[in-house]
């Protein structure tokens, strides 16, 4: 595929590129597996009559053990690295961050989920022309974003990762879908904002 | 966060690698950082997220310009974070909520 264009102005502007069939094949396969692994944890999550009664929802107060799914539902705390900074000395961190996952995870995933929703329903079956409005186009960055952290944690891609890795690594052969994908996210935010 | 070389060789923006001169933003932007209120949306680097993505984000979810949006991310990839809301508890858990679908390593702290 080229790199995505916009047509038309405003509220009319649409995002428009050409998928061929293996790229969408393989977007529409990784994007897949993310909302697998989404509503896997969803459905994981504790369910109980009270939350029944209110309809208020409550997510696990845990982090996920998979590191994949940890990465796309973080924690809200995080004890700070540099000791100088913690201005959270007390210890609340952990509390902070296991009541917050429980009342904020669930719409998260629901979140996240929309956005993957957004996008297979925007991307045809077998690849061709996809023509994005301007609320769609982000969710597509959104979905990208969050394929491209799955991926990039399941190869534990670093800053300083090379382009290309040795023949022998493992990881080779799927390097080229995380470029590709950050080539598609890319060029789609910089003709957003233009 | 990364800056990747985009397919045909051309140079595409990608929050990490070091090809921007360290001149950027040394500074917190002040007017960010509100003594009466107690909490803070800090955003950290990680290798995924794009440099053109961050910065959109920044100017999407809080309406920064696109000066103040690239000086938090510049901060975030040269200094490893960058407090880039603060307010009270309520709003600051909104914004790392935000942060979060948004696919951004966010946490909330108290102000120092």
């Amino acid at each position: 595929m080229r790199a995505w264009r916009r047509h038309g102005r405003g509220e009319r502007a649409r995002y428009v590129a050409v998928l061929d069939p293996p790229e969408a094949s393989v977007l529409r396969g990784l994007v897949g597996q993310v909302d697998d692994m989404l509503s896997g944890r969803a459905d994981a999550s504790p369910s109980d009559e009270l939350s029944a009664l209110t309809g208020i929802r409550t997510g696990p107060s845990t982090p996920p053990d998979d590191p994949v799914l940890a990465r796309l539902l973080p924690d809200f705390h995080r004890a700070d690295p540099d000791p100088g900074h913690d201005a959270d000395g007390g210890g609340e961190g952990p509390a902070l961050s296991a009541a917050l996952r429980s009342v904020r995870e669930p719409e998260l995933i629901e979140a996240k989920r929309d956005a993957i929703a957004s996008l297979l329903a925007s991307l045809p079956t077998g690849g061709g022309r996809v023509e994005l409005t301007a609320p769609q186009a982000e969710a597509w960055l959104t979905a990208i974003n969050d394929v491209r952290l799955a991926l990039g944690t399941a190869l534990e891609v670093s800053e300083d990762m090379p382009e290309q890795l040795p023949p022998d690594d493992p990881r080779t052969d799927h390097l080229p879908v995380y470029h590709w994908l950050t080539w598609l996210q890319d060029s789609l935010v910089t003709v957003l904002v233009r | 966060m990364r800056v990747h070389v985009g397919r045909g060789g051309s140079p595409v923006t990608r929050l990490s690698a070091p090809a921007e001169p360290a001149t950027a933003v040394e500074e917190l932007p002040d007017e960010l950082v509100d003594a009466d209120t107690p909490w803070q949306t800090i955003v950290w680097n990680d290798p995924v997220n794009l440099m053109s993505y961050v910065t959109w984000v920044f100017q999407k979810l809080f309406g920064y310009d696109k000066a103040k949006a690239t000086a938090l991310m510049m901060d975030v990839h040269h200094k490893g974070r960058a407090t880039v809301s603060s307010g009270s508890r309520e709003k600051v858990e909104g914004d790392v909520a935000k942060l979060h679908a948004a696919g951004l390593w966010a946490t909330m702290q108290r102000s120092s």
